[in-house]
């Protein structure tokens, strides 16, 4: 009699939540979805990172321009410090809002040894090599975040964050403060030496972002180590439910510190990079607005992968130095736009019709305006390139931009709002007025501005990454137990 | 003994503001269990919409109505206004949150400040607005002078204004039907939803009340200091944090005790101590309390429960 072999069940990872949560994705993906999908759980994880890290190298060979490869560095360095908070937002589930502590710290610590700090009478100072200098901080740091890490203990959740954000604020305040012979005060530390030892010193903006790359594989690989490893999945039982992880004799109290000692390791040796490059160090480099910058990476990435931490860093910081330039941010602003419209709005006549209405209503706007009045469409837009000429005749900006734009703001902000609120056909149609606005404003008012409109882009989608994908865009689904 | 009474006298009136900040942290805290970091932000925009008051009647040397129906045009104005935009935070940033797991309304908190913060900066520019109290309240000549030390008329309204608010909010709380719907949702959402209580005009309302605060609170911080910018918000959310949470937080009369004690403990660093350290000093405080009393003082334990 011949049975039916049941199909041999497919190489599982069973306990890991993620692949328990996409079950169901696994048994519909079909046709193209499918291969890929395929071919993704084939490739290995150190492959990976191989081919990321490669096509780093590649990009800073072939580039030559000193501005794109400090850009280059910078998003490494946010890639190393997101990847860092991850260790204990994402995988131990501690909110740390005094992240931006170790990072100072370890900018600080990198600084004392390489400059004339330590030096009296402003000569000498140690001038350790940077193989004698980062552990040695990276040490310091982790015995720091011990310490607070035990602080920590007897907090939980929420009181946890305020402690930590206290920490971070303390910090600033210490270094504004105490001593300002030795940590500079408000004035920083400068005149920092590079990267240097065994002979050589690193001075060139591509020789950091190779250091940067080669730091940030390297860790990624401990922590992809580390993630798997059985501290790995302590953490994530105790981010899911310290008291059952608890009751199941995890030790609790030293994974907690264990998170923050790494976490602050991490921050710590970014710092390192970062002073090292800058060459100086400054309490206004880590104020709360880069905690909220390294958040956004991480959460926008994707809370609790290595892969989402180092996305993220990249992809936070090539948008805010997208935004500094007129033409690239107009290129980032309109195709932002017309991807979300590819997305959402379906089927095609209907994104026709929105896009074409748009495009109408800002001719017919932009001539009757201008019959009205000369003055009213007296302005340039801020776009400059040949979207700048492209819509100078569609959006409607006077020659007192300022005022204007500020009101199209308030504007812009309502009718997102009821964007948002709206259903169907009234949403279709109230978006070609908005995008309209969003689009005048941005020519009048926020492309000017490259500085604030990065923060408000910032904290706009940490509010919509939060709503729409929790768990960042390459974030694990996480299994609901209830 | 002058120098320690007026210290004393310092204390309260900054230590009344933060006791309005931290109401705001703790109601929401009590019935969301959200730290809410976009309150301090509510504040400064409240201090922007008295500024922007002040400039609507006149300008400060030229006020075309008199002194205290301005002062009561401000606080209700700015009260109403920052009530209705902790309505709107609430009701399009935290709502579709609110089964989320914890981190994630936190997160967005963090946002929500951001963007306030900077849709300040973008509106009004980052130059600092001065209220220019001295130009039409008279500051040196009104007022209680009793021997040394002196109380002037800013001072009083703090502490006046400041008092009946917290009475008010202590009786409703405690013996009005919202009151008692606040408590409810405060110890379990979901039975009180059962009950009949509608938990989301509850929450609404408890944004408006503790915003309402928050904005009170920041226009008489703009009559006392005066400068006002974009930025104000978030030291003065974080001392008003470490009220709350020294009070307690959750509990109503731990803020105002909390806001209280933090007042006097800066007053007392600023005067004896130092006037470079005056924050670290209050920050070393709140962990040392978080330390010793996680709850803080008025704060309960939670039980856990399984």
């Amino acid at each position: 009699m011949s049975t039916e072999q049941p199909p041999p069940p497919r190489k599982g990872q069973i306990g890991v939540d993620e692949w328990v949560a996409q079950s169901g994705e696994r048994q519909e993906a079909t046709g193209w979805r499918r291969g890929l999908g395929t071919l993704e759980r084939r490739v290995g994880w150190w492959q990976r990172l191989a081919i990321v890290a490669l096509l780093g190298l590649g990009f800073g060979l072939i580039t030559n321009n000193v501005n794109i490869l400090t850009v280059g560095f910078t998003s490494v360095l946010y890639a190393i410090l997101s990847l860092g908070l991850n260790i204990a937002v994402g995988w131990a589930g501690l909110l740390d809002l005094g992240f931006i502590a170790f990072f100072g710290f370890g900018a600080y610590g990198y600084a004392i040894f390489s400059s004339t700090a330590l030096g009296t009478g402003g000569m000498g100072g140690s001038h350790l090599a940077a193989f004698e200098s980062i552990p040695i901080v990276l040490v310091a740091a982790g015995i720091v975040g011990l310490v607070i890490g035990l602080i920590a203990l007897r907090l939980d959740g929420d009181y946890l964050a305020i402690v930590t954000l206290f920490v971070g604020q303390a910090f600033m305040e210490a270094v504004n403060n105490i001593d300002p012979g030795t940590l500079g005060g408000v004035n920083g530390l400068f005149g920092l030496d590079g990267l240097h030892g065994l002979g050589g010193e690193i001075t060139t903006p591509r020789g950091y972002f190779f250091i940067a790359l080669i730091f940030c594989a390297v860790l990624a690989g401990i922590l992809h180590l580390l993630d798997t490893s059985r501290t790995g999945r302590a953490w994530r039982a105790l981010r899911d439910d310290p008291l059952a992880a608890r009751a199941m004799t995890m030790p609790v109290n030293k994974l907690k510190v264990m998170a923050f000692s790494f976490a602050a390791m991490v921050g710590a040796l970014a710092g390192t990079l970062f002073a090292a490059e800058q060459s100086s160090v400054f309490p206004t480099n880590f104020t709360s607005n880069i905690l909220i910058l390294i958040y956004a990476c991480l959460v926008l990435g994707g809370v609790g992968t290595i892969a989402g931490a180092i996305t993220g860093g990249i992809a936070v910081t090539v948008v805010s130095a997208m935004l500094t330039s007129p033409k690239d941010s107009a290129y980032l602003f309109y195709g932002l736009i017309l991807l979300t419209l590819i997305w959402k709005v379906r089927p095609w006549r209907h994104l026709a019709a929105v896009l074409g209405g748009t495009v109408v209503l800002g001719l017919v706007l932009n001539a009757v305006v201008g019959g009205i009045s000369s003055s009213a469409t007296a302005g340039s837009p801020g776009s400059v390139g040949w979207i700048g000429s492209a819509v100078s005749h569609w959006v409607i900006v006077p020659s007192d931009a300022a005022t204007y734009g500020n009101i199209l703001f308030i504007a812009m902000i309502c009718m997102v709002i009821a964007l948002v609120r709206l259903e169907g056909r009234k949403r279709l149609i109230l978006a070609v007025p908005t995008i309209y606005i969003a689009a005048c404003c941005w020519e009048s008012r926020l492309v000017v501005n490259p500085a604030i409109t990065t923060q408000i882009m910032l904290g706009a989608i940490l509010i919509v990454t939060m709503a729409a994908r929790p768990n960042g865009l390459l974030g694990a689904r996480r299994v609901e137990v209830l | 003994m002058q120098v320690f009474i007026q210290t004393i006298v310092n204390g309260i009136v900054t230590g009344c503001l933060y006791a309005l900040i931290a109401l705001g942290y703790t109601m929401v805290y009590g019935v969301l269990k959200l730290l809410n970091f976009a309150h301090g932000d509510v504040y400064m925009v409240g201090a922007y919409i008295g500024y922007f008051a002040i400039q609507w009647f006149g300008g400060p040397t030229a006020l075309s109505i008199p002194v205290p129906l301005l002062i009561v045009i401000m606080l209700v104005l700015a009260g109403t206004g920052c009530g209705f935009l902790g309505v709107a935070i609430e009701r399009f940033a935290y709502r579709p949150l609110r089964d989320a797991p914890r981190i994630a309304p936190l997160i967005t908190a963090l946002g929500v400040s951001f963007l306030l913060e900077n849709t300040v900066l973008l509106l009004f520019g980052g130059f600092q607005k001065n209220y220019n109290t001295s130009e039409f309240i008279n500051l040196t000549g009104g007022g209680i002078h009793i021997g040394d030390i002196r109380i002037d008329p800013v001072e009083l309204t703090i502490i006046g204004v400041s008092a009946l608010m917290m009475i008010g909010l202590k009786l409703l709380v405690d013996r009005t039907t919202l009151g008692k719907s606040m408590r409810a949702v405060a110890s379990d959402r979901e039975a009180a939803e059962m009950l009949g209580i509608d938990v989301n005009r509850t929450i609404a309302l408890t944004f408006f009340i503790g915003s309402f605060m928050a904005g009170v609170a920041g226009v008489m911080s703009g009559f006392e200091i005066n400068f006002i910018s974009s930025t104000i918000g978030f030291l003065a959310g974080l001392k008003a944090f470490t009220a709350a949470v020294v009070g307690g937080i959750g509990s109503v009369t731990g803020a105002m005790v909390g806001g209280l004690f933090i007042g006097l403990c800066e007053a007392f660093s600023l005067s004896y101590i130092s006037t470079k350290y005056s924050d670290l000093i209050v920050f070393g405080i709140l962990i040392i309390v978080m330390l010793v009393r996680p709850t803080g003082i008025f704060g309960k334990r939670a039980l856990q429960k399984v």
